[in-house]
Order: structure tokens, then C-alpha cells, then sequence
């Protein structure tokens, strides 16, 4: 039990929210103590569950009083331990925001809860041939207030977007519990973005308690098409190939033979296991528009050496297409006891150099990986096969994971696409951005919550942290003795 | 060139630092073509001019790198030369414009509704903040969550937060067809097919409406386009696509008028709001443009109710006003600026009132 649940700030806190919104026995907070990232865990201090808005504001300036850490979550899905509760500190679950306030079918937007499934906004305004795009794998379960934390993606961002571009506003409770607007349905508000400075700010800057959408027309038609080759450099100028020809499709995804016969060994989606890559590319809009495409697309699919192109003939072979990369991360749980997913974003051109890395890199390791990746827009996700049973193994994959963002880092990607960097990835900040821009996120922080109270720890490493992990690891990406093998 | 380039934003720095020890105001310029927005700034000009040239552009990977004094002329024609273009079509307002000066103001052009503003398409910058630091944020790759998204947030900062020196932008492939069909309607008509556009899966890529003429510009495949069109209806367009180019750049006749010109921004409603003065509906009906010597106030009374923005974009009124944020919003816009910019010197006043 922590010291929280004796203090004064409990009294108030109960006198705030009903009794049964306060939880407090061990047993109570334990499904609490990680997100998607299991291999982060603490219990909080307290956990909460508010309903209204006059509580989460309540909490939010008790918080400010006593100085008490507070870390918002979703549905604890993120895979980066953004929502790895504070031990000593307030585990404000919006789970009980669920609500969908209201659809406005003119101006084609929805104002929602953040507690609100991502797929529940689409399924609410199927009725009216809308949909919210973004899609993230985990959008049965995750929650729109974790997407714009996390600014998720999905298979579709290419051509539509991340969250960042389909919220348009949102409200927000700052630290200390005063409740502003930030966005707007009208188009280009006065003033600095404070909405894309919250989306992807991993709950540093404020708790969203209702959240503007923007929702699009679903597309009349879509089509999938898969592409086998006996070579990953094939497929990757096949994707460049496309992009050339001015199309832009709805998705175009690429996995490699261990993906492809984990995935095909679980769900039968007609994959060749045979194949040293897989393209899958989706082709979305007017049943005219779609049928132009998918002509361009095969032909351009065979001249790159694609030995096998085949068109899903109906929505059931299409959905059979996609069924092995939508399951390619259980699939790959089948086959290893543990895995562990990576999230780096490269340029497209860097891809078969980086595949190559990651082989060489985890032959060094003594582990396998298997990489699926949304091709079109170089976001990276290789999956690192372990088993947290052997001693040691847990310590060389995560090692192993962060040599992999470093190689990310230098051929001019990033270490997270779509997934933040929590706790998890803190480290490799310091290999992606210098002293003076953790300064100014620092700064920024600051501007909203200057008693560092909104999840501690997270997404912006301390100054000194980079210090000490430069000088023991890698300066801006080099390693100071490439040849060595790290464990 | 790279190294002429470095050496430029060498000198910046060290005119930025020095700057700020002196408490010297900076009026940072471009091109100088939009100098007739946004707030009356103060301070000595300080040109990026000389940060010129394409840093990097491949494509296939939908990115290019550009340094921020380059002319957005000269971005748009080497895009073009790959079939590419800049999603968010920006006005210019003038040859000389850059397109640092282009994302710092962050205007968009006829077809923000369907593709997006010019936010949506900055994936990273290099900025030099209040302090003299050279900063860099984002990067050349579609999907970054690492860090807050500075790169977004100076997207119609107007120089206030830091002096852009280098953007990467995603772009996109520039249409194979573009149509323009004409409608004659009434205002009330018109707004119902430009907002009942926006739930429909149609490749409408701009809808304008301007002396009982709806204009719709359809933009995809030619099959795409000519399919919409037979189901739109309308006459073909006589003048074409010049019609959505002197739009974006304030050259129809429409603009020349000698009264004040607004920008009125507000949620997309299906039905028609009456300004006083001549007006032009665009964006899918999200923006107003009014030719009105009505003064900010009365139109800013007219425009609240719907939730929308009212900004001066020029003409006689030298006392024009525009929309600023309110209360505690204001207050975190100015934490916000002493945070990137402590001295308070890059273009102060631009955006809103100094404290």
C-alpha cells in the first residue's frame, strides 16, 4: 500500500468522485499496472474513474495541490508503456467516457468521448456512408483519446492520413483543472496549433475529455491485389514503381517469409510460403477510378519481377488477403512464446539496406525476426522473436530492439512510426534529437503542466539521462565501435 | 550551394543571438508577398532569402527537403517536372513568394476541404528558435511520433515561435484530368451541393461559389472524372482551371474591388449566411470571402454565433482587425512564444498584441 492512500489527498479526492470510482485495493488497481507493454509494470498509487467533466477537474486540480503525478490512459493498448502507471501517482482511466455526443452529417464530423472505441465511431456512423480513417491494428479495443495521445495510424495512412489530420479539436482539462478548447471545425483557428501540439504529445500536456473527428465518405469500391517476389529489393522499387505512376494507394503492405508462413500457417490466407516478400496493395474510390488502377498496378507489379500477381476477385478473397496481415502479429505469437514488436520509420529507399542490417544485427543477437511493414509510407515494424522464460533473453531483445531504431535513426528515419515512445523507447530520443530540441520540448512541456505532474518520465528523456547514455552508447546515431557485438 | 547555405544559417543564428541579447526586434521576410497579414509587426527586416535551393527530393518517396528562402515558384516547377505538385495548392500573392514564408503563414488554397491544409503536409523543419539554437523536428518520413510535433505547430506561426530555414513536405502526384463544371443556382443550392460534396466519395478537388455560378473542379483519373462529371451534371466550364488559380491569388475581378477584403472561416452548414458586401463561398462552404466596409467588429458579431473566424486579408482599412485566441488559450499562446522565444524578438505582435 502506498503512503497516497493515507494522505489528506485521498480524503479529498473520495469527497470529489463516488466512492466506487476510487479505486484503491491492490487487487483493484493491479489490472492497471501496464498497458500494451507488459514488460513495463508498477501498481499506481490510485486508480480513478471519473464520468463527468466536473471530476476529471476535480482530480486535475487535487493533483496540482498536492503535487501528485497523474497518468491518463485509454483502453492500454499503446505498445510503448505511455500509460505504465506512477507508482506514486493517479492512474486517471477515461474508460468511462464512452459516449458519442453527436454526428453532424453536414459538415461530415462527430464530437465523441474519449473513451470511445476507434471502430465504434465508424460502426455509429456506418448509416450515413461515413467512416473515421484512421485504423490502427488495435482499433477494435483501443480508444480515440489514446490515438490523438499517440497520434495512431494504420494500414490507410498514406492516402488518408494519420490522427493528426482527422481530429479537428478537441477539449482539453489542463494541469491544475481549468478547461479549454483547442482546434476547430472552422478552419484555421487564430493562434499557435495547439491541437498538433497535443496530438502525439503521449498525455504531457493535458487530459482530452471530447474529442472532433473529421469523418470521410466510404469509398464505393475496394480492391486488393498480392504480389509474390523472390527478392525484397523486387518488391520494394515495385512500391516505388507505383508511387511513380501518380497512384496512391489505400494501403500497400510487404511482409517477409517469416511473416508470410507464420501468417499463413495460422489463418490459410493463400499466401506463397515460398515467397522471399509479399506485396499487398489496396486500391480505393469509384468502381471507374479503382478499375484504371488495378490495370496500371498489375502490369507495373510483373515489370519490377513480381512472379505471381493475383487480384481478389470478390470481398471475401479481398478480406482473405488481408486476413494474414491483419493476424501477422498473433501469428507470429503462435510460433514464439514471446515477441516483441518495433516500430522504426525509414525512408523507402533504405529498405533493403535496413532488412539486411536487421538480419545481421539479430544473427549477432542469437534471436529471429520477422518483418512486416507498411511499405508506403516506410513504417517499419520488425517483430523479435524471444522467450522471457530463458534467462537473459528479455534483456538481448530489448537491446536488440534498440540497435535496430539506431540503424532507423541513421539511414534518416525516426525511432517510433506510430506507436511513442513511452517509456520504452526514451533512450533513442537521445540519438534522434540533440541537446537543444530536448531543451525546447522541455520548454513546451513546461508551458502546460510546469510541475512536470502529467506522466512523468515519458516521450522526453532528462538532459541528463542523454548524457549518460551518449556516453555510454552511440553519439547522433554512430556507434563509437561498430564491430562489437552488444548484449 | 550547401555550403553558401550552411554559412546563411550560420549568419542567422549569430543575427538571432546577438538579437536577443540586445533585445532588438527581427522582422523576418521571405519573398515579402504577404506582409499585408496578420498583425502590424515591428523590428529590423531579417531576410531568409539566402537560404536558398531543393536539399533533397526523391519522388518516389513523396518527400521533398527545401530550404526555407527558396521561391515557391521554382519548388512548384521542379515538382511538376516528376508529375508532383504541393498538395495544399498555396497562394503565393506575388513572384518573389518562398516557401518559408509560404508554411509560416500557412494559407491553403481552393482544395484544402479534400487534400488539407498546408499543416498536414509538413513532416519536418530546421528552425533557428528566440535563442539563436539551430533546431530540427520531424523528418523526411511519413509516420514520426517521436517528440512533440514542432514541425506542426509552425505552420501559421508567422515566424513568431522561430525562422523556418528548411521544411520537408510530403507531396503528392499532381491529377491526370482536372474538369471544372459550372452550375447556375442560387446561393441555398449551391451551399446544399457543396456540403452534401463533402459526404460524398467523388473526386472534388475544389466548389466555389461567386455571382450565382457554382463551380465544382473535378481531379483524379480521366475515368474518375468523367464518370463524377456525368453524374454531377453542370455545363463545362468555359475558362477552365485559370478560374481556381486567380481564385487562389486574389486575381479574379471579384477581389479588385476597392473595399476591405475579409477572410470569414466557419464550420461547413447548409445554409446560406448573408454578410453585408459582395462574397464568394469556397472551401466546400467552410470559407467566406467578403468585400465589406462593415468593420471587424460588426462582422465579428455576425460570425460568432456559427463558431467562425473573421480576418483582414488587405484593402483600405488600416485599422482592420482580425480574430486573435481568447482568455486562457491567449495565455498559453504567449507561454507558448516565451517558450521558443524568450527575448520576445522574432516578428513580436505578429500574431497577437504583445503583453
Amino acid at each position: 500500500m502506498t503512503e497516497l492512500l493515507n494522505t489528506s489527498f485521498l480524503k479529498e479526492l473520495l469527497s470529489a468522485l463516488p466512492e466506487a470510482a476510487v479505486l484503491r485495493s491492490p487487487d483493484e488497481r493491479r489490472p492497471y499496472e501496464c498497458d500494451g507493454l507488459s514488460g513495463y509494470k508498477a501498481l499506481p498509487g490510485v486508480v480513478v474513474l471519473p464520468d463527468t467533466l466536473e471530476q476529471v477537474r476535480s482530480i486535475m486540480q487535487l493533483c496540482q495541490t498536492h503535487s501528485v503525478p497523474v497518468v491518463a490512459r485509454g483502453a492500454g493498448t499503446g505498445l510503448s508503456g505511455g500509460a505504465t502507471p506512477h507508482p506514486e501517482g493517479v492512474l486517471l482511466s477515461m474508460a468511462r467516457f464512452n459516449r458519442i455526443v453527436s454526428v453532424d452529417p453536414v459538415a461530415c464530423t462527430a464530437r465523441v468521448q474519449p473513451g470511445v472505441r476507434n471502430l465504434a465511431i465508424s460502426e455509429a456512423v456506418a448509416e450515413r456512408g461515413l467512416y473515421y480513417a484512421p485504423d490502427p491494428s488495435s482499433q477494435i479495443a483501443c480508444t480515440i483519446g489514446g490515438n490523438v495521445a499517440e497520434n495512431a495510424g494504420g494500414v490507410h495512412c498514406l492516402k488518408y492520413g494519420l490522427t493528426v489530420h482527422n481530429v479537428l479539436a478537441a477539449e482539453v482539462v489542463l494541469m491544475g483543472g481549468e478547461v479549454i478548447e483547442i482546434g476547430s471545425e472552422a478552419p484555421d483557428q487564430p493562434g499557435y496549433d495547439l491541437m498538433a501540439a497535443f496530438i502525439g504529445s503521449e498525455g504531457m500536456l493535458g487530459v482530452v475529455t471530447e474529442i472532433t473527428v473529421r469523418l470521410l465518405p466510404v469509398p464505393p469500391t475496394a480492391r486488393a491485389l498480392m504480389a509474390a517476389f523472390g527478392d525484397v529489393e523486387q518488391a520494394a522499387s515495385a512500391v516505388a514503381s507505383i508511387i511513380a505512376a501518380g497512384i496512391i494507394p489505400a494501403g500497400l503492405e510487404m511482409m517477409d517469409t517469416p511473416a508470410i508462413i507464420a501468417a499463413e500457417d495460422f489463418v490459410q490466407a493463400g499466401y506463397p510460403r515460398d515467397a522471399a516478400a509479399i506485396l499487398l496493395c489496396e486500391l480505393d474510390g469509384t468502381d471507374a477510378e479503382v478499375q484504371t488502377e488495378i490495370e496500371s498496378v498489375s502490369s507495373l507489379l510483373f515489370e519490377c519481377g513480381a512472379r505471381s500477381v493475383d487480384v481478389a476477385c470478390d470481398e471475401s478473397e479481398r478480406q482473405r488477403f488481408w486476413s494474414g496481415r491483419k493476424n501477422a502479429f498473433p501469428a507470429v505469437g503462435r510460433i514464439s512464446p514471446d515477441y516483441y514488436c518495433i516500430d522504426g520509420t525509414i525512408p523507402r529507399r533504405a529498405l533493403g539496406e535496413v532488412l539486411l542490417g536487421i538480419s545481421e544485427l539479430a544473427a549477432r543477437a542469437g534471436l529471429r525476426v520477422a518483418n512486416v511493414f507498411h511499405a508506403g509510407d516506410g513504417n517499419l515494424h520488425p517483430l523479435i522473436l524471444y522467450d522471457s522464460g530463458k534467462p537473459g533473453e528479455f534483456e538481448r531483445t530489448e537491446a536488440l530492439g534498440a540497435e535496430i531504431l539506431q540503424l532507423c535513426v541513421r539511414v534518416g528515419g525516426t525511432i517510433t512510426g506510430e506507436h511513442g515512445v513511452g517509456l520504452e523507447k526514451i533512450d533513442q530520443m537521445c540519438v534522434q534529437f540533440g541537446k537543444a530540441e530536448l531543451e525546447q520540448f522541455h520548454a513546451l512541456k513546461a508551458v502546460f503542466d510546469p510541475e512536470g505532474l502529467l506522466n512523468p518520465g515519458k516521450a522526453v528523456p532528462t538532459l541528463s539521462r542523454c548524457a549518460e547514455f551518449n556516453a555510454m552508447h552511440v553519439h547522433h546515431g554512430e556507434l563509437p565501435h561498430p564491430e562489437l557485438p552488444r548484449f | 550551394m550547401s555550403e553558401d547555405a550552411d554559412s546563411a544559417v550560420a549568419a542567422l543564428q549569430e543575427r538571432v543571438r546577438k538579437a536577443a541579447q540586445d533585445g532588438e526586434a527581427l522582422a523576418i521576410t521571405g519573398g515579402g508577398t504577404k506582409s499585408f497579414l496578420g498583425r502590424v509587426s515591428r523590428g529590423t527586416p531579417c531576410s531568409v532569402r539566402t537560404v536558398q535551393g531543393v536539399v533533397h527530393y526523391e519522388p518516389t518517396e513523396l518527400v521533398v527537403t527545401v530550404r526555407a528562402g527558396t521561391r515557391l515558384t521554382e519548388l512548384e516547377s521542379t515538382l511538376a517536372q516528376s508529375g508532383q505538385m504541393l498538395p495544399f495548392e498555396p497562394p503565393a500573392f506575388g513572384e518573389g513568394a518562398t516557401i518559408g514564408g509560404t508554411i509560416a503563414c500557412g494559407l491553403s488554397g481552393p482544395c484544402r476541404p479534400y487534400r488539407g491544409a498546408a499543416r498536414d503536409f509538413v513532416l519536418g523543419v530546421r528552425c533557428i528558435n528566440g535563442k539563436g539554437d539551430a533546431l530540427r523536428f520531424g523528418g523526411e518520413v511519413m509516420k514520426n511520433v517521436a517528440g512533440y510535433d514542432v514541425s506542426r505547430l509552425m505552420a501559421g506561426s508567422m515566424g513568431t515561435l522561430g525562422i523556418l530555414t528548411e521544411v520537408s513536405l510530403k507531396v503528392l502526384p499532381l491529377p491526370s484530368c482536372n474538369q471544372t463544371r459550372a452550375f447556375e443556382m442560387s446561393g441555398e443550392s449551391a451551399i446544399e451541393l457543396m456540403t452534401s460534396l463533402l459526404g460524398r466519395s467523388l473526386p472534388v478537388s475544389a466548389t466555389a461559389y461567386l455571382d450565382g455560378v457554382l463551380r465544382l473542379r473535378l481531379s483524379g483519373s480521366e475515368a474518375a472524372v468523367n464518370t463524377a462529371a456525368g453524374a454531377l451534371g453542370g455545363e463545362l466550364a468555359s475558362e477552365g482551371d485559370a478560374f481556381w488559380s486567380q481564385l487562389k491569388e486574389h486575381r479574379l475581378g471579384f477581389f479588385a474591388e476597392s473595399s476591405p477584403l475579409w477572410r470569414i472561416s466557419l464550420k461547413p452548414r447548409n445554409d446560406v449566411i448573408h454578410f453585408p458586401g459582395k462574397t464568394l463561398i469556397d472551401w466546400g462552404g467552410a470559407q467566406y470571402w467578403v468585400k465589406s466596409d462593415t468593420g471587424f467588429e460588426a462582422l465579428s458579431e455576425l460570425v460568432r454565433p456559427y463558431g467562425g473566424y473573421v480576418t483582414v486579408f488587405g484593402g483600405s482599412d488600416q485599422g482592420a482587425r482580425s480574430d486573435v485566441p481568447q482568455d486562457t488559450v491567449l495565455k498559453l499562446n504567449r507561454r507558448l512564444k516565451a517558450a521558443f522565444d524568450p527575448a520576445g524578438i522574432l516578428n513580436p505582435g505578429r500574431l497577437f498584441a504583445e503583453e
